[in-house]
């Protein structure tokens, strides 16, 4: 009899429990702040027209609604959205790299923000294939292995984006957890980032690479500047430059937009990460130049050089790799961080070109018909990175993501004394 | 000489023996032998009637062409296979005879080692045995991987279409299973089109090019471009004066990827070791810092 009554009081306890919490997250799901704000009014208009624009691809086909034809299979939903989008969240590999692995611990504070946008890029950038895709349904074919094709880069890059994504998903995880406030749940996930990070480190190298890669099946279609065997090697190399620039511009903004968010240290320490991080980027355009000079004797279409399309490869390597290795050179050298934010730009600027040119400009760069993207393209991708920013806010407007939780910063307090102590008693002894 | 039906059907027979006694298996069969079936096209033998468009149109039920398929007025701009026309014909001027034009038929190549299916990652694009490219619908996501692929720029997509699938000729594999030539095959009247093994059909090619070496260009297209190809085309006027890609290089295509795909095992033993490595190299350096700072 007394038994019953206690599981019955358990069992109300749960129901209790689980009540709270969908009350709790009914609350958090509210937008917070403004809501008529012209961010607010702009983006929603886009998003809502894109999701119309959406539904009406998938109801008459990609044919209604793209310039994509036979010619060009490939518009600026995959050159674009996902090609370039990818590149640009190589930023979350690298810093958890630095972080994680070489333990540089001024870049701590940004790891976290790094990451979510990562995540993020992923879910809404390489989702946005899926807009893209004739039979998306189809899309776990791969996946689920009723017809593997090992031999295709794609099908390599398709099995990297899915579980990039979960290892970014773990390494964010503890975020969650604080937020939801699963004191056990973040002590377990915690001691999985590091497998999480090499993992995903692992992973990132190959499918950066290999989005790359995905473009040596077409060298009879790639002008011969941009074609080379070191497409991978170079898709690599700049994904680390891109990402690099990408978290510079990023910080650029949400320091302003969420400025009441952002910890104390990482306040204080802003522009000193700022100039590391071009310190990074510099590097990596320089070894990227250095592969983009030896793919050009190698090639030895030096001819090719002095053609409307060899004006347009030297516009892309010399204003957007070497013209930036100069500038984020002077503003090391000065401690500019404006010049840095505006250098960031540049290079990331130069990444989208890059891509675009690979995949759709010097793509059939003879054919008589060019591919130039249709409106309604051009206006859901604006629909996806609007629908990225509203997440991306939604986010960091709830969770821990620019600061350390304050239970962790107590936590070392109290632990600090021990440790001194046992320090203290080591040396005595 | 033309292959005939019984000739097949041993050929067939043979082929279905050897598979029950445990032939290798189907991607290497396919790769190493050249005991698969191909076409020969003979330009200069095409009369440009369009019998083939037609048997094509019929058999793979595709909808009937803006203009009939009597008509000549179609040949007075370059066409481009469709979703709906798997094989189109093209009419080219003939420099040593200009009362002849030259008529040249575009349709997949089935190539030895296609790029296409190398390229598929849910092998909608398949390379059978038997020599045909095929495509498996129910598999196909809809990427379009292999027309970025193709260097022939043969995979059609169906934009129009909400379900769409990839449309290419699959050289008849219905037929070839039931014993039948492909539908062009058996409704070319001038033998333009002939049917047979790759290694008959190559040296068909060759005794012609040998026995009229002043009426053919001493090339069979399809021999070697980019491996090799189950359909192959002999002509009397320069290939690239037809419409064909003569840059494509004889490197099979898969192995434009080979490289980067054999990169990816060592990737993957690498890449973890050496940032496990990395990781307990540094937290040592942390602790000697801090063994420094207290000292």
């Amino acid at each position: 009899m007394k038994r019953k009554s206690n599981d019955m009081g358990r069992a109300r306890e749960a129901l209790h429990g689980v009540r709270e919490f969908a009350r709790f997250l009914a609350a958090e799901m509210k937008p917070k702040g403004k809501v008529l704000t012209p961010f607010n009014v702009i983006t929603g208009t886009i998003i809502a027209v894109g999701i119309a624009l959406i539904a009406i691809r998938f109801y008459k086909g990609l044919g209604a609604v793209t310039n994509l034809s036979q010619d060009y299979p490939w518009g600026i939903w995959i050159g674009f959205d996902v090609i370039t989008g990818v590149a640009f969240a190589g930023g979350a590999y690298v810093l958890t790299f630095v972080v994680h692995i070489m333990k540089f611990e001024k870049y701590e504070p940004i790891v976290r923000v790094t990451v979510l946008n990562g995540f993020l890029a992923y879910v809404f950038y390489a989702g946005a294939l899926l807009l893209d895709l004739g039979r998306p349904w189809n899309v776990v074919n791969p996946i689920i292995g009723n017809s593997f094709g090992l031999s295709s880069v794609l099908f390599l890059v398709a099995w990297h984006f899915l579980l990039y994504m979960i290892c970014e998903f773990i390494e964010f995880s503890p975020a969650v957890a604080e937020w939801l406030n699963w004191e056990k749940a973040r002590r377990v996930v915690e001691k999985l980032t590091i497998g999480a990070v090499i993992f995903g480190i692992t992973l990132s190298t190959l499918h950066q690479s290999g989005l790359g890669a995905l473009f040596l099946l077409a060298p009879a279609k790639i002008h011969p500047l941009w074609y080379s065997h070191f497409i991978p090697v170079l898709f690599f190399v700049s994904s680390i430059f891109a990402g690099l620039s990408m978290v510079i511009i990023e910080s650029t903004f949400t320091h302003k937009i969420f400025h009441n968010k952002i910890g104390k240290t990482l306040r204080a320490s802003h522009d000193d990460i700022l100039l590391g991080l071009a310190k990074g980027a510099i590097g990596a355009l320089f070894a990227y130049l250095f592969l983009k000079v030896i793919v050009l004797v190698h090639g030895g279409h030096w001819d090719l050089l002095a053609t409307p399309m060899g004006y347009w490869y030297l516009f892309e390597v010399l204003g957007f790799v070497v013209l930036p290795i100069f500038l984020f050179g002077a503003a090391i050298q000065r401690r500019n961080v404006k010049l840095v934010q505006f250098t960031s730009f540049l290079t990331a600027f130069g990444v989208i070109l890059n891509r675009l040119n690979i995949s759709v400009i010097a793509f059939k760069w003879y054919a008589p018909v060019r591919y130039y993207p249709s409106w309604v393209e051009i206006w859901v991708t604006l629909a996806v990175i609007s629908m990225e920013l509203w997440a991306f806010r939604w986010v960091v407007n709830r969770m821990p993501v620019f600061k350390e939780h304050p239970a962790t910063t107590e936590a070392r307090e109290e632990i600090s004394p021990v440790g001194e102590v046992v320090r203290w008693k080591a040396s005595a002894s | 000489m033309s292959v005939n039906r019984r000739d097949f059907l041993k050929l067939a027979g043979m082929t279905g023996c050897s598979l029950v006694a445990g032939a290798p298996r189907r991607s290497e069969a396919a790769v190493k032998s050249i005991e698969f079936y191909g076409l020969l096209i003979d330009t200069t033998k095409c009369i440009g009637c369009r019998s083939c468009e037609e048997a094509c149109n019929e058999q793979n039920g595709l909808p009937a062409p803006e203009v009939p398929f009597s008509s000549d007025s179609v040949f007075e701009k370059k066409r481009d296979t469709s979703p709906g026309a798997f094989t189109v014909l093209n009419r080219f001027p003939n420099e040593k005879d200009p009362d002849n034009p030259v008529f040249v038929r575009r349709q997949c190549l089935h190539c030895c080692q296609p790029a296409c299916a190398s390229a598929c990652l849910t092998k909608a694009m398949e390379k059978t045995k038997e020599g045909p490219v095929i495509y498996n619908k129910d598999r196909c996501m809809g990427c379009r991987y292999c027309m970025i692929a193709c260097p022939q720029d043969i995979p059609k997509f169906e934009y129009e279409s909400a379900f769409p699938y990839i449309r290419k000729c699959i050289f008849c594999y219905d037929r070839l299973k039931a014993g039948e030539r492909p539908a062009c095959v058996e409704a070319c009247p001038e033998n333009a089109t002939i049917f047979g093994t790759r290694r008959e059909l190559l040296e068909i090619a060759k005794t012609r090019i040998y026995e009229n070496p002043d009426k053919y260009v001493h090339h069979v297209y399809g021999e070697h471009e980019v491996g090799g190809s189950g359909t192959m085309y002999l002509s009397a006027v320069p290939f690239e004066k037809l419409g064909f890609r003569t840059d494509l290089g004889t490197t099979p295509y898969p192995e434009h990827t080979s490289g980067f795909l054999y990169g990816v095992p060592l990737v993957f033993v690498l890449w973890p070791s050496i940032l496990i490595g990395l990781n307990y190299l540094t937290e040592d350096r942390n602790k000697e810092k801090t063994h420094e700072e207290e000292e």
